[in-house]
């Protein structure tokens, strides 16, 4: 009859074990998350870390289960859990195979709104000195289908893109004869307020698939509050677009984003249920962000983030409750960083990566030629900062903006990977370079992390996310669905 | 509850000649023009059931034709089957029915694996006599089937012939699915993966179990150093050539108390495989051996099983449950259960009669020692979500 062996003649040897690359953060008291190089993670005691650290590791344990689960450590004759970390590490990275998908054409600076969040609008109706030209425009779609990505997304922006449709109605038929000949697929966006939407420019977004986005900050107070236009009726408009929208386009066709003030801070569940009432996909509980007229009118300073954390927590919890309920409702934001937690795919989202996605992943075209790395370097720009401009159109083409030596250091200097504070966080395999934003905030690129509001935020929210997939089931399954 | 029998002896061999092995498809009695690998089924039902005259096969050749006769047992032989005989022991074994959905075809006794839960244990001979037996029965199998199987033993101890096989099977059956259970460790060899992708047969997948994603814990079970690693590695390099892999993990009390932990890792680290199938314990061979070590009641890694599952499909991996009764399931993950206990040795209890989920159930194994949880019993609704 069989002779079986038992359990221990196939353990393996503390000699023969070595630690494989892990960071570790403080949760609470005596609690770590500890996570490899693709962002596998655990939670541990200080005494586990402290022996985990030490390879003082009794095979039978439960502590070495998981620490070969979550590829903390391996044996050292074993190739293949580095060949794992390996193929993960690159799908993780695969973003760098697709540089500059999304080209974004700001068509005019004007704007009916006089938002004080705005980071750039202008109320000028002064058409010759805001507005993108054609010439321009042509000149900002061939730079976009010289770029490698096969799969490209065209984003009109403004102030407000419908001041100047007829540039949109112009550009899309020659974007898209353009990019049919380059064997490339183009979407289009349009960013609006919606303000303006006739039917005609629906029919032309149905008949060429375009999507709108738009903004709604929560119900028509606290919307028309954060967002002033003559009349006051900014929220009426964009609930009457959305629902229009929606009708004519389909409901996957117009998505909305808001943008959080002090004045959102005690409002998290009437936002979440303005979106709720109109039947919008999801949520994308925003940050206000340092630029534009945001810092001129100290918008930006009225609330610090754990202010900001606090809403967003109360927003979450509030959100998985709905969830609960049977409604797939997600908040966006979560679902990348969940995408980015419990999957190697990798995400476009160009404040999640590094190399960070300046210019990398998205290049702003500005109404006068002028080309930035990003929005919000545009908006540094009209602040009088010119760090984050790559070029002119009138001059450049996709390599001398791709390769420029100013892109090439900023996306250089600013690598999670190694820079300061970053290179040594437990969430540095979830989180992204961010160096407008540091830029904008501290002067520097990389920036002080323990000083940065980005980073605060962003271990906030990933601690919370840790403790609700270690510690809530019912809320951790809804998360990992968003992760899909 | 048992089986059917697929490999006994026949009654008697009658007939001048009688050496070596032979590999025949039933044809009728009356069949015009039968082909030299063609038997006549002789089968009255009437008569058969009177039990005066046993069911007999008929093989023409010369000087005289042969007779196998053959006991009730093999009364489900049907036209269209094909068997093969050892004449001179008379062993016979049911290769292939027609009608069946579970046509699978053992490919050795051979094993690098010594599982402690295997129901087919591995016997240490030569036994390459069934490689050519396969050979010549698939020539005699029906194209129109939608799927067979090869299983073991582990195939790939003899590669080059699996390989050979697998190429006949592409030309002579294109249009059936070939499903191959092996541990995976032969395909660490670039050698054996690229020959395996270099059939290009239209619809292979090769199944390969994981027990757990702790090298020493899955060692422990196949009872191999080594092989974690040589199956993980297997398994990257079959998806590097773009072959289909499904996983399998087998649970019983070594490998269920932590199937959530070893779906996280497959969702983070194999989660191109085609399919997982997480798979109840069939209590038979081994197994039997290993009860006191092995049994767990699947009632009490229910929920386990049920978060397993939320994972893996989470992560977006094709997902199923197999051999596991609806009763002893979370209802959240019913519609991940499958109808997976071939049909010769599935088998349901008196009780589920009165069960309303019993058409879509899996049953229960009817080989072996079957062991019954203490949580089965009929479900008065049955909702597939």
């Amino acid at each position: 009859m069989a002779r079986f062996q038992p359990a221990d003649a196939f353990r393996v040897k503390r000699d023969d074990l070595e630690l494989l690359p892990f960071r570790f953060e403080r949760l609470a008291a005596d609690r770590f998350v500890v996570s490899n190089v693709v962002g596998d993670m655990a939670t541990l005691s200080g005494v586990d870390l402290r022996r985990l650290s030490n390879l003082d590791l009794d095979p039978s344990e439960p502590l070495y289960a998981l620490a070969a689960e979550k590829l903390l450590v391996r044996r050292k004759d074993s190739p293949v859990i580095l060949q794992l970390l390996a193929l993960r590490l690159r799908s993780r990275m695969g973003f760098l195979q697709h540089p500059s998908q999304l080209h974004i054409l700001v068509v005019t600076l004007r704007c009916e709104h006089s938002c004080p969040y705005c980071q750039v609008s202008r109320r000028s109706v002064d058409r010759e000195l805001y507005d993108m030209s054609f010439a321009t425009a042509l000149r900002a779609v061939d730079v976009a289908l010289s770029s490698p990505s096969e799969h490209l997304k065209l984003e009109f922006q403004g102030g407000e893109p419908l001041l100047n449709f007829d540039l949109i109605r112009q550009v899309v038929p020659v974007a898209r004869e353009r990019s049919i000949a380059a064997g490339k697929t183009v979407q289009f966006v349009i960013t609006s307020n919606l303000a303006l939407l006739t039917d005609e420019i629906l029919d032309f977004c149905k008949v060429n698939e375009i999507l709108l986005s738009t903004s709604l900050d929560g119900p028509a107070d606290l919307h028309n509050r954060n967002r002033p236009r003559p009349g006051g009726n900014s929220h009426a408009l964009a609930v009457e677009g959305i629902r229009r929208a929606q009708e004519l386009l389909g409901a996957d066709r117009v998505g909305a984003l808001m943008t959080t003030t002090q004045a959102s801070l005690n409002r998290v569940e009437d936002i979440v249920d303005e979106y709720l009432r109109l039947g919008l996909d999801g949520i994308f509980l925003r940050p206000l962000s340092p630029y534009g007229f945001a810092v001129k009118t100290k918008q930006f300073y009225k609330y610090d983030g754990r202010v900001w954390l606090d809403f967003y927590e109360r927003g979450l919890r509030y959100i998985l409750e709905i969830n609960k309920q049977g409604r797939h409702f997600p908040e966006f934001y979560t679902s990348l960083l969940m995408r980015r937690m419990l999957t190697d795919r990798p995400t476009g989202y160009v404040d999640l990566r590094s190399p960070a996605g300046i210019g990398l992943g998205a290049l702003v075209y500005n109404y006068d030629g002028k080309v930035f790395a990003s929005d919000e370097g545009r908006m540094l720009a009209e602040m009088g900062d010119r760090t984050f401009e790559l070029g002119n159109l009138s001059s450049d083409d996709y390599a001398s903006l791709i390769l420029s030596d100013r892109l090439i250091d900023l996306v250089d200097q600013s690598l999670t990977q190694c820079a300061p504070q970053c290179s040594t966080c437990a969430f540095e395999p979830l989180c992204g370079a961010d160096p407008v934003y540091h830029h904008a905030t501290q002067g520097d690129p990389v920036g002080i992390k323990p000083l940065s509001e980005f980073c605060a935020r962003q271990k906030g929210i990933m601690t919370l996310l840790v403790r609700l997939l270690e510690e809530s089931p019912e809320d951790a399954a809804i998360l990992r669905r968003w992760a899909r | 509850m048992k089986p059917l029998v697929l490999s006994g002896k026949a009654r008697a061999v009658e007939g001048a000649g009688a050496a070596g092995r032979r590999v025949v498809r039933l044809v009728a009695p009356a069949t015009r023009q039968p082909g030299p690998s063609d038997a006549t089924l002789l089968k009255s039902t009437a008569d058969f059931e009177a039990a005066s005259q046993p069911l007999s096969i008929v093989i023409s050749g010369q000087p005289s034709p042969l007779t196998i006769r053959l006991g009730e047992e093999f009364g489900y032989l049907q036209i269209g089957d094909v068997i093969g005989v050892h004449l001179p022991s008379g062993r016979v074994r049911t290769l292939y029915r027609r009608a069946s959905r579970h046509n699978t075809f053992l490919t050795t006794e051979r094993c690098n694996h010594y599982c402690l839960m295997c129901s087919q244990p591995p016997k240490n001979v030569d036994d390459s006599w069934i490689l050519d037996e396969i050979a010549k029965a698939l020539p005699l199998v029906d194209p129109a089937t939608r799927s067979i199987g090869f299983t073991g033993g582990e195939p790939l101890l003899d590669w080059r012939r699996i390989v050979e096989l697998i190429a006949q099977a592409r030309d002579l059956l294109p249009d059936t699915a070939l499903h191959v259970l092996s541990n995976g460790r032969g395909f660490a060899s670039t050698e054996i993966a690229d020959a395996w992708a270099a059939t290009g047969h239209p619809n292979l997948t090769v199944g390969i179990p994981i027990y757990a994603a702790v090298d020493c814990l899955h060692d422990y079970v196949v009872q191999a150093r080594g092989a974690f690693d040589e199956t993980v590695l297997g398994i990257l390099r079959l998806k590097e050539r773009r072959q289909r892999v499904e996983v399998r993990v087998v649970l019983h009390s070594i490998t269920a108390p932590r199937i959530v932990e070893t779906a996280a890792w497959m969702a983070r680290n194999l989660p191109f495989v085609d399919h997982v199938a997480l798979m109840g314990l069939e209590n038979t061979g081994f197994a039997i051996a290993n009860d006191a070590l092995l049994w767990i009641d699947p009632v009490d890694y229910r929920d386990e099983l049920a978060r397993a599952v939320d994972i893996l499909s989470a992560a977006r991996v094709r997902t199923s449950i197999y051999n596991l009764p609806y009763c002893v399931l979370a209802p959240r993950v019913w519609r991940f259960a499958v109808q997976s206990i071939s049909d010769w040795k599935n088998a349901y209890l008196p009780q589920c009669e009165r069960c309303a989920a019993k058409s879509s159930c899996a049953g229960f194994f009817s080989t072996g020692r079957p062991k019954q949880s203490r949580a089965i019993e009929p479900l008065q609704e049955f909702d597939l979500l």
